[in-house]
């Protein structure tokens, strides 16, 4: 039976749409931008630096570790070893020194995505497990934060408003906090602007809403009842809300296709998991921020998330 | 009257494509010099062929048949001399039996042209065995024989007859103009459906992306106390049996279990017009509209065509390609199946043929659980672990995640920005299930 046509057999479906896994991270990248220009707007070139300096770690740790383990090395370009890399740079303090960014960079791509087995593999957010390396390795330069605006002197520092709180029991104004003028990580001061990214994130169905959302209002009663119960001792909602990293893990670190839920009701534990556990560290706890860790805590709960959050087949009762 | 948009959860919305041939009048096609009738074209017991190489036949007489219940027989879609019976491509494999036969240009009938019966006269048995005769199967892709269909278990009444009119498929508009074309054959051949099960309702569901239809059926069926139009929402897979009958009737069919179970028969608009045809005329299913289609086509149609008519011929009748073609596919671009030849002829159940240009095999990358999925999966399921367990031969793990629920709609792999076969994948699964399962006799 002659073929005239040499035509292609595949199964079907024989058309889809036009969106792919490469596409979404670079989306991700695009939305991130914001807060790396507020990053640099607020701590100067020293953020700019930080920023780009953990991108080329990041891509070039990818290249080297596909190369080790022979495989092809299309992947560099697939946009998610660039999400982690910015990622990282921006829960890092502006002033962090270099080396540690390098070492921060390469950790999260090589122990935290390919030691896993890379892209879609991995257990934790890869950016988190850099960052939480840089925490346990240099306590003190993962610590020590500056002022916004005064990046030509370098002397200054400032607590960021959670640490402020939490040892001299300083409060912040809730208009710095959403702006993003106070001290803190390059790219998560400013609440607003990552909450308003975060919303085209989820508009463009590439974030799960229900992760954010669970968290904000888990966090929102956990520090509700606590102000309520003793408003001097504790600060309102709002404060926990738009301060530290929640809302920049909310909307783009929990929310991370590869480590978070893949049932409706998994992600729903998974936030509310994460709000509860952020509010105890940060309460409780010996640290003043603990998103990086709740988030990560999460994570291991995942696989277990899934199976026991199957979705009821249709038609079964 | 004003109808709210039913529908069910979950599901994507493709482009149609259904402008290139939604204005399009069936045209009928002439004999054409051969037909290959494939005499597989159901699911259900193999059929035997009751003609030999040489003989000479009529238009519908019954060239294959079977003693078995759930079948349905074969006819020859035209007058000539039967030239060989033996192995071809057909449209669901690459080589099985098909008799081939050299049609002559006068033609004879095997049935009275001018019958005209009152089904109203006939009992229950009478109308499925009339049914059964006509070869009749489901025309919307499944092919499953109609009478078989319509023979529920004793102790089960059926009180909802559904015609599915939804056409979900992107590209494909042979439903729809039939609707259009002959809504009184549907409309009867309803009737004749709801008698022939004893139910008291019948249903038509169409898609809203089809007003003129909905209108054209809905003057017709204002004039019947106790059938009912409803526009659905225009959605994937709107027209798989379990989301028609969730929608219309809020009713679950149970996993693994029949539209029986909750007394609910369903049938294609297509399939009704033919019932019309078999138990009022008793014309056998030898022809059926169908649809030619896609971008690259100079002259996409709709067209009534013999069963057994290969599909190079309805090309050259078209006249011909604009572009270079890459993918043949029967049926609609979501479930069809591509082909391999152009010399193959359709079935009973061919929809529609869909001629696709620009072929590009997409790159697949790793999954990264973005559960897109697992939130369009009509049928709840978690598509990407099913794909992981089948992959990696875990049958069992497969088969407690639903495999054998999928409706293989391709939902899954529509939406995956990974391009992962997904639906391939628990194709794979649902067929090695089956395997398993026969050899250990369960």
């Amino acid at each position: 039976m002659e073929n005239k046509f040499n035509l292609i057999l595949e199964s079907s479906p024989h058309f889809k749409i036009k969106r792919s896994t490469p596409q979404i991270m670079y989306v991700v990248i695009l939305l991130l931008l914001p807060m790396c220009i507020a990053g640099v707007y607020f701590f100067g070139w020293a953020a700019l630096i930080r920023i780009l300096l953990s991108l080329v770690t990041a891509l070039l740790t990818e290249f080297i570790f596909l190369k080790l383990r022979k495989k092809d090395i299309s992947p560099v370009f697939d946009g998610s070893a660039a999400v982690t890399g910015i990622l990282l740079a921006l829960t890092l303090p502006p002033t962090l020194p270099l080396s540690d960014v390098v070492i921060g960079s390469v950790v999260a791509i090589s122990i935290g995505k390919q030691l896993f087995g890379g892209l879609g593999y991995n257990i934790f957010n890869p950016a988190l497990v850099g960052r939480a390396f840089l925490q346990a390795a240099f306590p003190v330069d993962m610590t020590t934060w500056v002022k916004p605006f005064y990046f030509n002197l370098d002397s200054i520092t400032s607590a960021t408003p959670l640490g402020g709180f939490k040892i001299d029991g300083v409060s912040t104004a809730l208009n710095k906090l959403t702006l993003g003028n106070t001290g803190g990580c390059i790219g998560e001061t400013s609440a607003i602007l990552i909450i308003i990214a975060g919303i085209i994130l989820i508009l463009l169905k590439m974030a799960d809403w229900k992760i954010p959302v669970s968290i904000i209002i888990t966090v929102s009663v956990f520090a509700g009842i606590l102000y309520l119960l003793d408003p001097v001792k504790y600060q309102d909602p709002l404060f926990y809300l738009f301060s530290g990293g929640l809302m920049l893990g909310a909307f783009f670190m929990a929310t991370d296709m590869v480590s978070s839920p893949i049932t409706p009701l998994g992600s729903i534990i998974f936030g509310v998991g994460i709000g509860i556990v952020v509010m105890v560290i940060r309460v409780f706890g010996g640290l003043p921020e603990g998103m990086m860790y709740s988030i990560l805590f999460m994570n291991c709960f995942v696989p277990l998330l899934n199976r026991y959050t199957k979705p009821k087949i249709f038609g079964e009762v | 009257m004003k109808m709210k948009r039913l529908t069910f959860k979950k599901g994507i919305h493709p482009k149609e494509f259904k402008r290139i041939t939604e204005n399009l009048e069936i045209k009928e096609v002439p004999v054409p010099p051969k037909v290959i009738i494939p005499i597989r074209q159901h699911i259900g017991a193999p059929l035997n062929p009751v003609v030999k190489k040489g003989d000479r036949v009529k238009t519908g007489q019954i060239i294959a048949d079977s003693e078995a219940f759930v079948s349905a027989p074969v006819h020859s879609s035209c007058t000539g001399i039967v030239k060989n019976i033996g192995d071809y491509p057909t449209p669901l494999s690459p080589s099985d039996t098909c008799i081939e036969i050299e049609t002559e240009e006068k033609e004879e009938f095997d049935f009275d042209l001018n019958t005209n019966i009152d089904y109203k006269s006939l009992t229950k048995q009478e109308i499925l065995k009339l049914i059964k005769k006509a070869g009749i199967v489901g025309m919307g892709g499944a092919a499953f024989p109609a009478a078989v269909k319509f023979t529920p278990p004793k102790d089960i009444n059926i009180d909802t007859v559904i015609l599915n009119g939804c056409e979900c498929e992107p590209y494909l508009t042979s439903d729809y103009r039939t609707m259009l074309e002959f809504p009184e054959k549907i409309l009867e051949g309803l009737k004749i459906i709801m008698r022939a099960v004893g139910a008291e309702r019948g249903i038509v569901g169409i898609e809203d992306n089809k007003p003129d239809a909905i209108e054209k059926m809905s003057q017709l069926a204002d004039n019947e106390s106790n059938i009912y139009v409803q526009a659905v929402k225009t959605k994937y897979p709107q027209g798989a049996e379990k989301m028609l009958i969730s929608a219309l009737t809020g009713r679950k069919i149970p996993p693994g279990a029949l539209p029986f179970s909750i007394g609910v028969v369903v049938s294609n608009v297509g399939t009704a017009a033919a019932i019309y045809d078999a138990v009022v005329k008793n014309i056998p299913l030898y022809k059926r509209v169908l649809t030619i289609t896609g971008e690259v086509l100079e002259n996409p149609a709709n067209l009534l065509v013999r069963v057994g008519t290969p599909f190079s011929f309805l090309f050259d009748y078209i006249g011909g390609f604009s572009d270079e073609i890459t993918k043949l596919i029967l049926g609609g671009p979501m479930m069809g199946i591509a082909q391999f030849t152009s010399d193959v002829g359709i079935t009973k159940a061919t929809s529609g043929i869909l001629v696709l240009g620009k072929g590009r095999k997409d790159k697949e990358f790793n999954c990264i659980n973005c559960a897109e999925c697992v939130n369009h999966c009509p049928m709840f399921l978690i598509p990407t672990k099913i794909v992981r367990f089948a992959k990696n031969e875990i049958w069992d793990k497969a088969e407690d995640y639903g495999a054998m629920n999928c409706i293989e709609c391709g939902s899954c792999s529509y939406i995956c920005p990974s391009n992962i076969p997904l639906v391939h994948w628990i194709r794979v699964a649902k067929s090695k299930i089956t395997e398993i399962k026969k050899s250990s006799g369960k």
